[in-house]
């Protein structure tokens, strides 16, 4: 079954409402053990980095199993961050690292235009997404797509980025990395495109 | 980029959307899920729920209508209305608000925005503001506008940024209900003053008035509630008519 991990950071309400909206059947487990038999994890999240250290050790190792064993998994808002080695928002908690490169604050970029009337973090509101390179997680979201986004923090450009959005500066909006992903907007929130998103990786999990 | 919110508000009583003039006079305007369908469709950005009558006769927000919202509706959805404690804050929360807004609490307990801020994240907690031009200064209003204080709009808006508050929802009590343009000086006042986004509130009566609060307003977002009600395509006429004048949106796909 599919795994949503509450690790205590946000409300999961809306991630479950969109899930059900779409059949997914799903449960959130009490213990790391139950990631053993899981068909997809989704770690979602809002708020401070600060709030992953409640994934402990025990649980980085389950995650880490899972994604070895080519589990889909989807990181959303701070679990995409959390996808990263770390975040400037607190230098002195470990990311999952499977994605190199840390989260840094957002700023506006000297010569930078993306941003009409005074730049403002955190970054709340509906943004565009920039398609990077073909990806499964992105498939029938055309260039331009707007998702709704809101937080301060952002990951950097790396190989796994299929999407970025330029708030001051460009930063990875979605990665994509075989079976692990991660996306910085809310899908569970931008209507029509979010829940093609959030379609897609469910169309990845195999039955079981 | 990132493109200026266009908010719809569904001023609910007793499961209905009502809209007042000046906060009285309340007429009744439909069923909240069926509204919120119609400007999904349409293509708004967000939907707050504002239990009106609630701070006047101590109810808490309808949990069964933010519920029948949030189930098919995904978009972001706010609540606000007579929540005066966590425990309210959390209901709301539960049936499926993404962002609570606080008000009358928020003046009287400053500590509930930072409570809430650290339990839910700022992007979840909303400053309410109402503010009324008195003596060519902004003075804020509580009890659904029926209360004066002796705070003023500006600094209010920065203390409840620092205590926590992700966002600041500015409504002019001169201009609600009036049709005739949003409080540019007001709102540009108080985006000045703070970092975190502004939603403009009270007073859309035209397009060109939301045009307005964009630029001169300096506003992230508009609120709007009867402009939107009474008119099947007004949000998507309103967003067509914002893009030719060079301010970006949101468009349906």
């Amino acid at each position: 079954m599919i795994q949503l991990i509450d690790y205590g950071a946000g409300n999961l309400t809306s991630v479950r409402k969109a899930l059900s909206h779409l059949g997914a059947v799903f449960e959130t487990p009490t213990t790391a053990e139950s990631l053993r038999n899981a068909s997809a994890v989704i770690i979602p999240g809002v708020g401070n980095f600060e709030a992953t250290t409640a994934l402990d050790e025990v649980w980085r190792q389950s995650i880490a199993t899972a994604v070895e064993r080519r589990v889909p998994l989807l990181g959303i808002c701070l679990g995409l961050q959390w996808l990263f080695d770390g975040s400037d928002e607190a230098p002195t908690v470990s990311g999952l690292g499977a994605v190199n490169g840390c989260c840094r604050l957002l700023q506006r970029e000297a010569g930078d235009t993306s941003v009409v009337g005074p730049f403002k973090v955190p970054h709340v509101g509906w943004n565009s997404l920039h398609r990077v390179r073909d990806s499964w997680i992105l498939e029938g979201v055309a260039e331009g797509h707007q998702v709704y986004f809101t937080h301060s923090f952002a990951a950097p450009i790396t190989d796994e980025c299929v999407g970025s959005t330029r708030y001051g500066m460009d930063f990875a909006s979605v990665v994509e990395w075989d079976q692990l992903v991660g996306v910085q907007f809310h899908p569970e929130k931008s209507g029509e495109v979010g829940l093609r998103v959030l379609k897609n990786f469910l169309n990845r999990i195999k039955p079981s | 980029m990132l493109s200026k919110r266009i908010i719809a508000c569904l001023d609910v009583r007793n499961g209905s959307v009502v809209k007042g003039v000046n906060f009285e006079g309340l007429r009744v305007a439909g069923d909240p899920a069926e509204l919120s369908r119609r400007y999904n469709r349409e293509g708004i950005d967000e939907i707050v729920i504002l239990d009106v009558t609630a701070t006047i006769e101590k109810r808490k927000a309808l949990a069964d209508t933010i519920h029948a919202v949030a189930s098919e509706i995904f978009l972001p959805l706010c609540v606000g209305g007579g929540i005066k404690n966590e425990n309210h804050a959390d209901a709301a929360i539960e049936a499926g608000a993404d962002k609570v807004s606080l008000n009358t609490a928020a003046i009287a307990t400053p500590e509930l925005l930072t409570t809430l801020a650290r339990r839910y994240g700022s992007q979840a907690v909303i400053v309410a503001i109402d503010a009324k031009r008195v003596d060519r200064k902004f003075q804020i209003y509580v009890r659904s506008g029926q209360q004066a204080t002796d705070r003023d709009a500006i600094e209010w808006a920065r203390e409840a940024a620092d205590r926590g508050a992700g966002e600041i929802l500015l409504t002019s009590i001169d201009r609600d209900g009036t049709k005739s343009g949003f409080d540019c000086e007001l709102t540009a006042a108080v985006s000045d003053a703070v970092s975190i986004p502004v939603i403009a509130s009270g007073g859309a009566g035209t397009f060109d008035h939301f045009v307005d609060v964009f630029t001169i307003g300096q506003a992230h977002a508009a609120l709007a509630a009867s402009i939107f009600h009474y008119d099947e395509h007004a949000v998507s006429d309103l967003k067509i008519h914002l893009s030719q004048n060079g301010i970006p949106v949101r468009f349906p796909c």
